[in-house]
C-alpha cells in the first residue's frame, strides 16, 4: 500500500495547478456568463501538454496513465468544470480509437490532435437515446463496400468545434438493440456532416454542446472502428475508462467549494464571531471534506486499476456516482455557507452548484451507475 | 380538525392557478432570461386583489385570511417564482407591518394604495454586515427637530429597483443593540434614497433586487412605525408572516418541478418502457409528492394559527425550513428525471432548480430557522 505520488506526477499537478490559477480562474466567470468556448485557453493548455494526455507516444502523445490524467484533471476542474469537460471531450473521442481503431486510424486521427490544438468529439447520445445506448436510431446502410450513415446526435461535447467525431450508428434492425451498434470515425468535412443547434445550458457553459447531424454520409472501411456490431462493447469499455475523469471533475469542484467555504467561514461574521465558530457551519465543512476525500480515494483506486490492466466497471461506477452525487451536495452546501452572497454572481459558488449538476447526468446518469453497480454485484451470485 | 378549504379559499386558489397557467408559465422563462420585471402581470394580479390578500378591506386589501394568502402565493410561484416573491414581499413584508403597527394616518398614505396594488412596497432590513444577525444594523437615524436624518446602506432589497416605498429599519441608538432599532416607512422618491444597479443572481432573475444607499435622507417623525426601539420586534413579527409566504413560494416552485418531472416520466422512454416504470424514478416521484404535501400542511397550519391570532413563530419557521429544503430536493430530482434535457435552458426545470435555492437563504437561512425552532423548544 502506497498513497504517495511520483515526482513526475507531482510536477504534472504543479503545472496544471499553476495554469488553473493564472489562466483559468481569472476568466472562468466571464466564459460562463457568455457561454464562450475557451479556445485560447485550450491552445495554451495544449502547448503545456494538458490536452489529449492519454494518447500514447507512438502517436505523438504523452501516453499518460489514467491516474496521471485524473490528478491533472482535478486541478483543471478546480478552476472551471466547463473547461475540464472540454478537455475530457477530446479524450473521450480518442478512446474508441485507442480501444478498437486500426494502426492507420490511430496514426491519422490521434496524430491530428497531437499535431495541432484542435478538437474532436464523442457522438453517442441522441434525442431519444441517452441512457439507453442500444436504443439509438442513427442508421448505417451497407452499400457494396461502403456505408451510408444517417442520424441525429445530441448533447455532443465539442460538437461545434470538432474536426472529427467518434460516432456510433446502427447496422441492421433496431430490434437487434445493441447487436448492430457500430463505431465509425467521421471527419467533420465529409459531405452530409453538419452541426445543429447549440445547447444553452444551466452550467458548464464554457463547454460547447451541440447536435451533430449526419445526412447520407458516405463512409468506407477506413472509417469503421473495430468490427461491425462491436460498437456497443466499445462504447461501454470507453465509459469504464472515462468515468474516473468525471470523478476528477467532482474532486476539483469539491476542493474548490471547500477552499472557498473555509476561507469565507473564517472571514464572515455573524452574532459577533466568525461563522466558522458555529457548529452548523463546522459540520457542513466536515461533511464536505469527507466527501472530497472519499471521492478522491475511489477515483484513485479506479484509475490505478485501469493502469494495472485490472479494469473493473464497478470501480469506475463507484467513483463516478459517488463523486457526482457528492459534488452536488458539497456545492449546494457551499452556497448555503455563503448565505445571500452565495446566490449572487459576485462569488464563485453558485457556478460550482450549476456545474456540479452535470456530473450526475452525463457519461451515464447516477441511476445508470447504480444499475451497473447492482448488475455487477448480483452477477457475483448468492 | 378540518382540512378542507372553504369555498372562498378554493375560488381564490383556482383563480390564481388559472392566471399562472395563462399568464405566468408561458412567459416565465423569457422574463428569467431577460432579467425582466413582469410589470404587466404584477399589475393584473394586483387588479385581482393580490396586493394585500389578508389586509382588511377598509385599508384597500382583499380582507381574506392568511390561508388564502398562502394558497395564492403557492399558485403564483408555481407559474413564476419571481412574481411569487414580488407579491409576497408586498403582502407580508410591506403591508403587514403597517397594518399591524401603523397609525390610521400612516395606513391611509402607506397601506391603502399598496394593498390595492396601485403601488409596490419593499422591505429593508439586511445590510452588508447584517444578514442573519439583524442586530448588527449600521444604518442610523438621527433625530433633528420633527424629523430624522437617515444614513446607511441596505442590500438585496427585493422590489428595490421598482418599489414606491420601503419599510426601513435603522438604528436610533447604536449602544442599545436590538433595542436601538427603529422602523420607518419611506417613499423611494424621497431625496437621499439612492438605488444601485440590480443584483446579478443565480435565480429569481425576474425579481429585481438591489443595494440602496441613504444619504442624509430626511424623514418626518410621522413616518416612524411604532416607537423608537420597536424596530426589532416589528421586524421579527413581520418575518413570522413572511416565512409563511416563502414557504408557500417554495412549495409552488417544487410543485412546478414535480409536475413537469411527473409528466415527462410518462412520455420519456428508455429500455423500451416509460421511465415512470423504473422503480428508481417511481420512488423519486413518490418522495417528491410526499415532501410537497407535508410542506403544504406545515405552511397552512402556520397560516391558520396566524388567522387565529395565535403566536406562530415556531410553526412559521418549521414551515419555511421544511418547505424550502423540500423544494430544493424536489427541483434537484426533477432535473435528474429529465436527464440531459434537465440541464438545458429549453425547458423550465433548470430554472426551478435555480429559483428553489433562494428559499433556503432569504427571510432567515435554514440555519436561522433551526436556531429559532430550537430556542423555542427550550422555552
Ligand atoms: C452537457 C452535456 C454534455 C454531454 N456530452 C455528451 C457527449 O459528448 N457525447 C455523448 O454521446 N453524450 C453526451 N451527453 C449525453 C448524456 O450522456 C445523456 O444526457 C445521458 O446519458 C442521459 O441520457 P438522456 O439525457 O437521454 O436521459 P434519459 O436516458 O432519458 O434518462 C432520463 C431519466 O431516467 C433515468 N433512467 C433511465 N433509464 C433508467 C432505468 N433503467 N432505471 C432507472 N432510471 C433510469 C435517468 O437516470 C434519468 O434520470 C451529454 C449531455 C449533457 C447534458
Ligand atoms: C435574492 C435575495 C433577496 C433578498 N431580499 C431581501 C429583502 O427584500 N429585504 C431584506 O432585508 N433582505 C433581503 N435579503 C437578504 C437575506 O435575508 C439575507 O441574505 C439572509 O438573511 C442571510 O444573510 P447573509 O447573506 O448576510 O448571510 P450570513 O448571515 O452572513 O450567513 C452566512 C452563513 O452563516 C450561517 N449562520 C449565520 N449565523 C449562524 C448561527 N448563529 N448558527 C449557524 N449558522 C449561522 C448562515 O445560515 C449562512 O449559512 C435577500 C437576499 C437575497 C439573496
Amino acid at each position: 500500500m502506497d498513497f504517495s505520488i511520483t515526482e513526475e506526477q507531482r510536477q504534472l499537478v504543479e503545472t496544471a495547478r499553476k495554469f488553473t490559477r493564472e489562466r483559468i480562474i481569472p476568466v472562468a466567470q466571464k466564459l460562463d456568463e457568455h457561454g464562450t468556448f475557451p479556445i485560447d485557453i485550450c491552445k495554451e493548455g495544449w502547448e503545456l501538454g494538458l490536452m489529449n494526455v492519454e494518447i500514447p507516444s507512438e502517436y505523438g502523445g504523452l501516453g499518460l496513465s489514467c491516474l496521471d490524467h485524473v490528478l491533472m484533471m482535478e486541478e483543471i476542474n478546480y478552476g472551471c468544470a466547463g473547461i475540464g469537460t472540454t478537455l475530457a471531450g477530446n479524450n473521450l473521442a480518442c478512446m474508441p480509437l485507442l480501444l478498437g481503431g486500426s494502426e492507420e486510424q490511430k496514426r491519422h486521427y490521434l496524430g491530428m490532435l497531437t499535431e495541432a490544438p484542435i478538437f474532436a468529439a464523442y457522438a453517442c447520445s441522441e434525442p431519444d437515446a441517452g441512457s439507453d445506448v442500444a436504443g439509438m436510431r442513427t442508421t448505417v446502410r451497407k452499400v457494396g463496400d461502403e456505408y451510408v450513415m444517417t442520424g441525429q446526435k445530441r448533447w455532443i461535447t465539442n460538437g461545434g468545434y470538432a474536426s472529427w467525431y467518434s460516432v456510433f450508428g446502427r447496422i441492421g434492425d433496431p430490434k437487434d438493440r445493441h447487436k448492430g451498434v457500430t463505431c465509425f470515425v467521421v471527419p467533420r468535412d465529409l459531405p452530409g456532416v453538419s452541426v445543429g443547434k447549440k445547447e444553452d445550458k444551466l452550467g458548464q457553459r464554457a463547454s460547447n454542446t451541440t447536435d451533430v447531424l449526419f445526412e447520407e454520409v458516405k463512409l468506407t472501411r477506413k472509417n469503421l472502428v473495430g468490427g461491425e456490431g462491436e460498437g456497443f462493447k466499445i462504447a461501454m469499455k470507453t465509459f469504464d475508462r472515462s468515468r474516473p475523469w468525471i470523478a476528477a471533475g467532482a474532486t476539483g469542484i469539491m476542493r474548490r467549494a471547500l477552499d472557498e467555504s473555509r476561507r469565507y467561514a473564517l472571514e464572515r461574521k455573524a452574532f459577533g464571531q466568525p461563522i466558522a465558530q458555529f457548529q452548523a457551519i463546522q459540520f457542513m465543512l466536515a461533511e464536505m471534506a469527507m466527501k472530497y476525500e472519499a471521492t478522491r480515494l475511489l477515483m484513485l483506486k479506479a484509475a490505478w486499476s485501469i493502469g494495472e490492466g485490472r479494469i473493473d466497471a464497478i470501480e469506475s461506477s463507484y467513483a463516478k456516482a459517488f463523486g457526482a452525487d457528492s459534488a452536488m451536495a458539497v456545492a449546494t452546501d457551499a452556497v448555503q455557507i455563503f448565505g445571500g452572497y452565495g446566490y449572487t454572481k459576485e462569488y464563485p459558488v453558485e457556478k460550482l452548484m450549476r456545474d456540479a449538476k452535470l456530473l450526475q447526468i452525463y457519461e451515464g446518469t447516477s441511476q445508470i451507475q447504480r444499475m451497473v453497480i447492482a448488475r455487477n454485484l448480483l452477477a457475483q451470485g448468492a | 380538525m378540518q382540512i378542507d378549504l372553504s369555498e372562498e379559499q378554493r375560488l381564490l386558489r383556482d383563480t390564481c392557478r388559472e392566471f399562472a397557467d395563462k399568464e405566468l408559465r408561458p412567459n416565465a422563462k423569457k422574463w428569467d432570461r431577460e432579467h425582466r420585471f413582469p410589470a404587466e402581470a404584477v399589475k393584473k394580479l394586483f387588479e385581482l386583489g393580490l396586493g394585500g390578500v389578508a389586509v382588511p378591506s377598509e385599508w384597500g386589501g382583499a380582507g381574506m385570511d392568511n390561508v388564502s394568502y398562502a394558497l395564492a402565493i403557492e399558485e403564483i410561484s408555481r407559474g413564476c417564482a419571481s412574481t411569487g416573491v414580488t407579491l409576497s414581499v408586498n403582502n407580508s413584508l410591506y403591508c403587514d407591518p403597517i397594518a399591524k403597527y401603523g397609525t390610521d394616518g400612516q395606513k391611509e398614505s402607506f397601506l391603502t394604495p399598496y394593498a390595492r396594488g396601485e403601488k409596490l412596497g419593499c422591505f429593508g432590513l439586511t445590510e452588508p454586515q447584517a444578514g442573519s444577525d439583524a442586530a448588527e444594523q449600521r444604518t442610523t437615524a438621527v433625530r433633528k427637530g420633527d424629523s430624522y436624518l437617515i444614513n446607511g446602506t441596505k442590500n438585496w432589497i427585493t422590489n428595490g429597483p421598482v418599489a414606491d416605498a420601503i419599510v426601513l429599519f435603522t438604528m436610533t441608538d447604536l449602544s442599545k443593540g436590538t433595542k436601538g432599532i427603529t422602523c420607518f416607512v419611506v417613499e423611494t422618491k424621497t431625496p437621499g434614497f439612492v438605488r444601485q444597479k440590480a443584483d446579478e443572481k443565480l435565480g429569481i432573475c425576474a425579481s429585481p433586487s438591489c443595494t440602496i444607499f441613504f444619504e442624509n435622507m430626511e424623514v418626518p417623525i410621522s413616518q416612524r412605525l411604532g416607537q423608537e426601539g420597536d424596530g426589532f420586534k416589528i421586524a421579527m413579527s413581520t418575518l413570522d408572516g413572511g416565512r409563511i409566504g416563502i414557504g408557500a413560494q417554495a412549495i409552488g416552485i417544487g410543485r412546478a418541478a414535480f409536475e413537469e418531472a411527473r409528466d415527462y416520466s410518462k412520455i420519456r422512454k428508455t429500455f423500451d418502457i416509460p421511465i415512470f416504470q423504473h422503480q428508481a424514478i417511481q420512488f423519486m416521484l413518490a418522495d417528491m409528492a410526499t415532501a410537497l404535501d407535508a410542506a403544504r400542511l406545515l405552511v397552512l397550519r402556520a397560516a391558520w394559527l396566524k388567522d387565529q391570532g395565535k403566536r406562530h413563530t415556531r410553526e412559521s419557521s418549521m414551515a419555511k425550513l421544511f418547505a424550502s429544503e423540500a423544494a430544493n430536493r424536489v427541483a434537484d430530482k426533477a432535473v435528474q428525471i429529465h436527464g440531459g434535457m434537465g440541464y438545458s435552458k429549453e425547458l423550465d426545470v433548470e430554472r426551478h432548480f435555480r429559483d428553489a435555492r433562494i428559499t433556503e437563504i432569504y427571510e432567515g437561512t435554514s440555519e436561522i430557522q433551526r436556531l429559532v425552532i430550537s430556542n423555542l423548544l427550550l422555552k
